[in-house]
Protein backbone atom coordinates (compact mmCIF):
# COMPACT_ATOMS: atom_id res chain seq x y z
CA UNK A 1 0.00 0.00 0.00
CA UNK A 2 1.37 3.41 -0.92
CA UNK A 3 1.82 5.75 2.10
CA UNK A 4 -0.48 8.47 0.68
CA UNK A 5 -3.29 5.97 0.10
CA UNK A 6 -2.81 4.63 3.62
CA UNK A 7 -3.06 8.13 5.17
CA UNK A 8 -6.19 8.97 3.16
CA UNK A 9 -7.81 5.66 4.23
CA UNK A 10 -7.07 6.33 7.89
CA UNK A 11 -8.42 9.90 7.60
CA UNK A 12 -11.68 8.74 6.02
CA UNK A 13 -12.07 5.99 8.62
CA UNK A 14 -11.48 8.49 11.46
CA UNK A 15 -14.03 10.89 9.95
CA UNK A 16 -16.63 8.11 9.72
CA UNK A 17 -15.96 7.01 13.30
CA UNK A 18 -16.19 10.60 14.62
CA UNK A 19 -19.44 11.22 12.77
CA UNK A 20 -20.89 7.95 14.10
CA UNK A 21 -19.83 8.79 17.65
CA UNK A 22 -21.43 12.24 17.36
CA UNK A 23 -24.68 10.75 16.04
CA UNK A 24 -24.76 8.14 18.81
CA UNK A 25 -24.13 10.75 21.50
CA UNK A 26 -26.79 13.02 20.00
CA UNK A 27 -29.39 10.26 19.98
CA UNK A 28 -28.49 9.41 23.60
CA UNK A 29 -28.71 13.06 24.68
CA UNK A 30 -32.01 13.49 22.82
CA UNK A 31 -33.49 10.47 24.62
CA UNK A 32 -32.15 11.74 27.94
CA UNK A 33 -33.04 15.44 27.89
CA UNK A 34 -35.43 16.17 25.01
CA UNK A 35 -38.05 13.40 24.93
CA UNK A 36 -39.57 14.46 28.25
CA UNK A 37 -41.25 17.30 26.29
CA UNK A 38 -40.67 16.56 22.61
CA UNK A 39 -41.70 12.91 22.91
CA UNK A 40 -40.19 9.51 22.22
CA UNK A 41 -40.97 9.97 18.52
CA UNK A 42 -40.03 13.67 18.49
CA UNK A 43 -43.57 14.74 17.63
CA UNK A 44 -43.86 17.28 20.46
CA UNK A 45 -45.92 14.97 22.66
CA UNK A 46 -43.75 13.98 25.63
CA UNK A 47 -45.05 13.04 29.09
CA UNK A 48 -44.86 16.67 30.23
CA UNK A 49 -47.14 18.28 27.65
CA UNK A 50 -50.62 17.96 29.20
CA UNK A 51 -50.53 21.16 31.27
CA UNK A 52 -48.21 23.18 29.05
CA UNK A 53 -49.47 26.57 27.85
CA UNK A 54 -47.33 26.27 24.71
CA UNK A 55 -46.88 22.89 23.06
CA UNK A 56 -43.33 21.75 22.28
CA UNK A 57 -42.07 21.81 18.69
CA UNK A 58 -42.83 18.76 16.57
CA UNK A 59 -39.35 17.77 15.38
CA UNK A 60 -40.73 15.53 12.65
CA UNK A 61 -42.56 18.43 10.96
CA UNK A 62 -40.31 19.27 8.00
CA UNK A 63 -42.16 22.52 7.23
CA UNK A 64 -41.86 23.92 10.76
CA UNK A 65 -38.31 22.71 11.24
CA UNK A 66 -37.15 24.10 7.90
CA UNK A 67 -38.24 27.55 9.08
CA UNK A 68 -35.35 27.53 11.59
CA UNK A 69 -31.70 27.98 10.70
CA UNK A 70 -29.05 25.79 12.30
CA UNK A 71 -27.82 28.88 14.17
CA UNK A 72 -31.28 29.36 15.67
CA UNK A 73 -31.55 25.69 16.61
CA UNK A 74 -28.11 25.84 18.26
CA UNK A 75 -29.08 29.01 20.12
CA UNK A 76 -32.44 27.71 21.37
CA UNK A 77 -30.86 24.51 22.71
CA UNK A 78 -27.97 26.38 24.34
CA UNK A 79 -29.77 29.43 25.69
CA UNK A 80 -33.41 28.39 25.87
CA UNK A 81 -36.65 29.43 24.14
CA UNK A 82 -36.53 33.06 25.17
CA UNK A 83 -33.22 33.53 23.35
CA UNK A 84 -35.12 33.28 20.04
CA UNK A 85 -38.32 34.91 21.37
CA UNK A 86 -39.99 31.55 21.96
CA UNK A 87 -41.42 29.85 25.05
CA UNK A 88 -39.72 29.98 28.44
CA UNK A 89 -40.77 26.34 28.82
CA UNK A 90 -37.80 25.40 26.63
CA UNK A 91 -34.88 25.67 29.08
CA UNK A 92 -31.22 26.49 28.37
CA UNK A 93 -28.97 23.44 28.24
CA UNK A 94 -25.64 25.30 28.22
CA UNK A 95 -24.64 23.96 31.64
CA UNK A 96 -25.52 20.39 30.71
CA UNK A 97 -24.31 19.97 27.13
CA UNK A 98 -21.08 21.07 25.43
CA UNK A 99 -21.15 23.14 22.21
CA UNK A 100 -20.08 20.01 20.33
CA UNK A 101 -22.95 18.01 21.81
CA UNK A 102 -25.39 20.79 20.89
CA UNK A 103 -24.04 20.88 17.32
CA UNK A 104 -24.53 17.11 17.11
CA UNK A 105 -28.11 17.54 18.39
CA UNK A 106 -28.78 20.10 15.62
CA UNK A 107 -27.62 17.51 13.06
CA UNK A 108 -29.77 14.87 14.77
CA UNK A 109 -32.84 17.12 14.43
CA UNK A 110 -32.33 17.09 10.66
CA UNK A 111 -32.59 13.31 10.71
CA UNK A 112 -35.89 13.53 12.61
CA UNK A 113 -37.52 16.02 10.23
CA UNK A 114 -35.81 14.50 7.20
CA UNK A 115 -35.07 18.06 6.14
CA UNK B 1 -2.72 -40.78 86.26
CA UNK B 2 -4.93 -40.90 89.37
CA UNK B 3 -8.73 -40.73 89.28
CA UNK B 4 -8.52 -37.34 91.06
CA UNK B 5 -6.31 -35.94 88.36
CA UNK B 6 -8.58 -37.39 85.63
CA UNK B 7 -11.62 -35.65 87.20
CA UNK B 8 -9.71 -32.37 87.37
CA UNK B 9 -8.75 -32.63 83.72
CA UNK B 10 -12.30 -33.52 82.78
CA UNK B 11 -13.64 -30.40 84.57
CA UNK B 12 -11.10 -28.21 82.78
CA UNK B 13 -12.04 -29.75 79.44
CA UNK B 14 -15.74 -29.08 80.06
CA UNK B 15 -14.99 -25.50 81.06
CA UNK B 16 -13.05 -24.95 77.84
CA UNK B 17 -15.79 -26.57 75.75
CA UNK B 18 -18.53 -24.47 77.37
CA UNK B 19 -16.49 -21.26 76.97
CA UNK B 20 -15.75 -22.05 73.33
CA UNK B 21 -19.38 -22.96 72.61
CA UNK B 22 -20.65 -19.73 74.13
CA UNK B 23 -18.21 -17.74 72.00
CA UNK B 24 -19.40 -19.47 68.83
CA UNK B 25 -23.11 -19.32 69.58
CA UNK B 26 -24.61 -17.04 66.92
CA UNK B 27 -25.79 -13.86 68.60
CA UNK B 28 -28.52 -11.97 66.71
CA UNK B 29 -26.69 -8.75 65.89
CA UNK B 30 -28.58 -5.57 66.67
CA UNK B 31 -29.49 -3.59 63.56
CA UNK B 32 -27.69 -0.32 63.17
CA UNK B 33 -28.51 2.42 60.71
CA UNK B 34 -25.38 1.54 58.78
CA UNK B 35 -26.15 -2.19 58.67
CA UNK B 36 -29.68 -1.51 57.37
CA UNK B 37 -28.34 0.86 54.72
CA UNK B 38 -25.65 -1.63 53.68
CA UNK B 39 -28.08 -4.54 53.51
CA UNK B 40 -31.26 -2.97 52.16
CA UNK B 41 -30.52 0.34 50.47
CA UNK B 42 -27.28 0.19 48.50
CA UNK B 43 -28.73 -1.82 45.63
CA UNK B 44 -30.61 1.32 44.54
CA UNK B 45 -28.89 4.21 46.36
CA UNK B 46 -25.28 5.34 46.50
CA UNK B 47 -23.91 6.37 49.88
CA UNK B 48 -20.51 7.59 48.73
CA UNK B 49 -19.98 10.00 45.88
CA UNK B 50 -20.76 7.95 42.80
CA UNK B 51 -23.61 10.21 41.75
CA UNK B 52 -24.19 9.92 37.98
CA UNK B 53 -21.23 11.56 36.27
CA UNK B 54 -22.21 10.39 32.79
CA UNK B 55 -25.45 10.01 30.89
CA UNK B 56 -24.97 6.23 30.96
CA UNK B 57 -24.76 6.27 34.77
CA UNK B 58 -27.88 8.43 34.88
CA UNK B 59 -29.81 5.77 32.94
CA UNK B 60 -28.53 3.07 35.30
CA UNK B 61 -29.40 4.92 38.52
CA UNK B 62 -32.33 3.46 40.45
CA UNK B 63 -32.68 5.90 43.33
CA UNK B 64 -31.39 9.27 44.51
CA UNK B 65 -27.76 9.56 45.59
CA UNK B 66 -27.72 9.66 49.40
CA UNK B 67 -24.08 10.64 49.87
CA UNK B 68 -25.16 14.16 50.84
CA UNK B 69 -28.38 13.21 52.66
CA UNK B 70 -27.28 15.08 55.80
CA UNK B 71 -27.22 18.44 54.05
CA UNK B 72 -30.14 17.73 51.75
CA UNK B 73 -33.09 16.15 53.54
CA UNK B 74 -35.12 17.14 56.58
CA UNK B 75 -34.75 14.34 59.10
CA UNK B 76 -38.30 14.51 60.48
CA UNK B 77 -39.82 14.23 57.01
CA UNK B 78 -37.51 11.38 56.06
CA UNK B 79 -38.25 9.41 59.24
CA UNK B 80 -41.98 9.60 58.50
CA UNK B 81 -41.58 8.96 54.76
CA UNK B 82 -39.52 5.80 55.25
CA UNK B 83 -42.38 4.35 57.29
CA UNK B 84 -45.04 5.38 54.76
CA UNK B 85 -43.25 5.86 51.45
CA UNK B 86 -45.18 7.50 48.62
CA UNK B 87 -43.98 8.30 45.12
CA UNK B 88 -42.33 11.73 44.80
CA UNK B 89 -41.28 11.44 41.15
CA UNK B 90 -44.36 10.53 39.10
CA UNK B 91 -42.24 8.86 36.41
CA UNK B 92 -39.73 7.20 38.73
CA UNK B 93 -36.13 8.04 39.57
CA UNK B 94 -35.16 8.61 35.94
CA UNK B 95 -38.24 9.27 33.83
CA UNK B 96 -36.79 7.96 30.55
CA UNK B 97 -36.71 4.41 31.94
CA UNK B 98 -40.44 4.53 32.67
CA UNK B 99 -42.25 6.00 29.64
CA UNK B 100 -43.93 4.61 26.56
CA UNK B 101 -45.84 6.04 23.63
CA UNK B 102 -49.53 6.67 24.29
CA UNK B 103 -52.57 7.60 22.26
CA UNK B 104 -52.22 11.41 22.36
CA UNK B 105 -48.88 11.76 24.09
CA UNK B 106 -46.23 9.64 25.79
CA UNK B 107 -47.38 8.16 29.09
CA UNK B 108 -45.81 6.76 32.22
CA UNK B 109 -45.30 3.00 32.01
CA UNK B 110 -46.61 2.25 35.49
CA UNK B 111 -45.78 -1.46 35.25
CA UNK B 112 -42.08 -0.55 35.37
CA UNK B 113 -42.31 1.53 38.57
CA UNK B 114 -41.15 -0.09 41.80
CA UNK B 115 -42.54 0.91 45.21
CA UNK B 116 -40.06 1.92 47.91
CA UNK B 117 -39.81 -0.59 50.80
CA UNK B 118 -41.36 0.38 54.14
CA UNK B 119 -39.27 0.49 57.29
CA UNK B 120 -40.39 0.02 60.89
CA UNK B 121 -40.41 3.09 63.10
CA UNK B 122 -37.24 1.95 64.87
CA UNK B 123 -35.36 1.11 61.66
CA UNK B 124 -36.43 4.39 60.07
CA UNK B 125 -34.97 6.34 63.01
CA UNK B 126 -31.72 4.37 62.89
CA UNK B 127 -31.38 4.86 59.14
CA UNK B 128 -32.11 8.58 59.30
CA UNK B 129 -29.60 9.09 62.14
CA UNK B 130 -26.98 7.44 59.93
CA UNK B 131 -28.02 9.31 56.79
CA UNK B 132 -27.78 12.65 58.56
CA UNK B 133 -24.05 12.00 59.03
CA UNK B 134 -23.50 11.75 55.24
CA UNK B 135 -22.47 15.19 54.04
CA UNK B 136 -20.34 14.67 50.97
CA UNK B 137 -21.22 17.90 49.17
CA UNK B 138 -21.34 19.97 52.33
CA UNK B 139 -19.05 22.58 50.74
CA UNK B 140 -21.78 23.42 48.23
CA UNK B 141 -24.23 24.47 50.94
CA UNK B 142 -23.84 27.72 52.83
CA UNK B 143 -25.66 27.69 56.14
CA UNK B 144 -28.05 30.64 56.25
CA UNK B 145 -28.00 31.05 52.46
CA UNK B 146 -31.78 31.02 52.48
CA UNK B 147 -33.20 34.11 54.09
CA UNK B 148 -36.77 33.43 55.24
CA UNK B 149 -39.40 35.57 53.57
CA UNK B 150 -42.76 35.33 51.90
CA UNK B 151 -44.31 35.58 48.46
CA UNK B 152 -47.98 35.51 47.50
CA UNK B 153 -49.17 32.24 45.98
CA UNK B 154 -50.28 34.11 42.84
CA UNK B 155 -46.90 35.73 42.27
CA UNK B 156 -45.08 32.54 43.21
CA UNK B 157 -47.05 30.51 40.69
CA UNK B 158 -46.56 33.14 37.97
CA UNK B 159 -42.86 33.03 38.59
CA UNK B 160 -42.72 29.22 38.64
CA UNK B 161 -44.79 28.87 35.47
CA UNK B 162 -44.83 31.95 33.24
CA UNK B 163 -41.51 33.59 34.10
CA UNK B 164 -39.22 30.62 34.70
CA UNK B 165 -41.01 27.70 33.03
CA UNK B 166 -40.44 25.22 35.88
CA UNK B 167 -44.00 23.89 35.59
CA UNK B 168 -42.96 22.15 32.36
CA UNK B 169 -41.37 19.34 34.39
CA UNK B 170 -42.76 19.68 37.93
CA UNK B 171 -46.21 19.37 39.51
CA UNK B 172 -47.26 22.23 41.81
CA UNK B 173 -50.27 20.28 43.06
CA UNK B 174 -51.36 16.67 42.62
CA UNK B 175 -52.28 16.17 38.96
CA UNK B 176 -51.12 19.58 37.69
CA UNK B 177 -47.77 20.13 36.02
CA UNK B 178 -45.01 18.17 34.32
CA UNK B 179 -44.20 14.59 35.20
CA UNK B 180 -40.51 14.06 34.48
CA UNK B 181 -39.23 15.86 37.58
CA UNK B 182 -40.12 15.42 41.25
CA UNK B 183 -43.32 17.02 42.58
CA UNK B 184 -42.49 20.38 44.13
CA UNK B 185 -45.52 20.87 46.37
CA UNK B 186 -43.78 18.73 48.98
CA UNK B 187 -40.23 19.95 48.24
CA UNK B 188 -39.94 22.30 51.22
CA UNK B 189 -41.19 19.57 53.56
CA UNK B 190 -38.56 17.19 52.24
CA UNK B 191 -35.53 19.37 51.60
CA UNK B 192 -33.46 21.78 53.63
CA UNK B 193 -33.86 25.36 52.40
CA UNK B 194 -30.13 26.05 52.13
CA UNK B 195 -29.79 22.93 49.95
CA UNK B 196 -32.65 24.11 47.73
CA UNK B 197 -30.90 27.44 47.15
CA UNK B 198 -27.64 25.67 46.33
CA UNK B 199 -29.25 23.14 43.98
CA UNK B 200 -31.36 25.72 42.15
CA UNK B 201 -28.30 27.96 41.77
CA UNK B 202 -26.28 25.21 40.08
CA UNK B 203 -27.84 21.74 39.68
CA UNK B 204 -24.82 20.49 37.75
CA UNK B 205 -22.53 21.16 40.73
CA UNK B 206 -24.55 18.43 42.47
CA UNK B 207 -25.04 16.09 39.54
CA UNK B 208 -23.29 16.96 36.28
CA UNK B 209 -25.76 15.08 34.06
CA UNK B 210 -28.95 15.77 36.02
CA UNK B 211 -31.96 16.49 33.77
CA UNK B 212 -32.62 19.67 35.78
CA UNK B 213 -31.28 22.50 33.60
CA UNK B 214 -29.41 25.44 35.05
CA UNK B 215 -31.79 28.36 34.52
CA UNK B 216 -29.11 30.87 35.57
CA UNK B 217 -31.42 32.33 38.18
CA UNK B 218 -30.61 35.60 39.93
CA UNK B 219 -29.98 35.40 43.67
CA UNK B 220 -33.20 37.29 44.44
CA UNK B 221 -35.19 34.82 42.30
CA UNK B 222 -33.60 31.84 44.07
CA UNK B 223 -34.90 33.24 47.34
CA UNK B 224 -38.37 33.93 45.89
CA UNK B 225 -38.64 30.41 44.48
CA UNK B 226 -37.85 28.88 47.86
CA UNK B 227 -40.41 31.24 49.49
CA UNK B 228 -42.93 29.82 47.00
CA UNK B 229 -41.93 26.20 47.68
CA UNK B 230 -42.36 26.82 51.40
CA UNK B 231 -45.79 28.35 50.82
CA UNK B 232 -46.80 25.39 48.62
CA UNK B 233 -45.71 22.89 51.26
CA UNK B 234 -48.19 24.41 53.71
CA UNK B 235 -51.15 23.91 51.35
CA UNK B 236 -53.53 21.05 52.05
CA UNK B 237 -53.98 19.18 48.79
CA UNK B 238 -55.76 16.16 50.24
Amino acid sequence: MRPSFFIISISIWSLIMTTDAGATTAERNYKTYCVQCHGLDGRGNGINVTDMSTQPRNHTDAKEMSARTDEELFKVIKEGGQAIKKSVLMPPWSSTLSNEEINDLVKYLHTLCKC
Amino acid sequence: MTSHSTKKHSKTLWAILIATASMNTPVHAENTGKSILDQQCVSCHTLSLTTPQTVEQLWESKGPDLSSAGVKYKSEWMTNWLQKPVRIRPAGNFYANHIKTGEKSDVIDKATLVDHPKLSSNDAKLVVDELMTLKHNQQLVKQGDYQPGTISMTLGEMMFDKFKGCLACHQIEPGYGGLSGPEVYTAANRLQEDYLISFLRNPQAWEPKNIMPNKNLKEIDLQKLVHYLRALSKEDFK
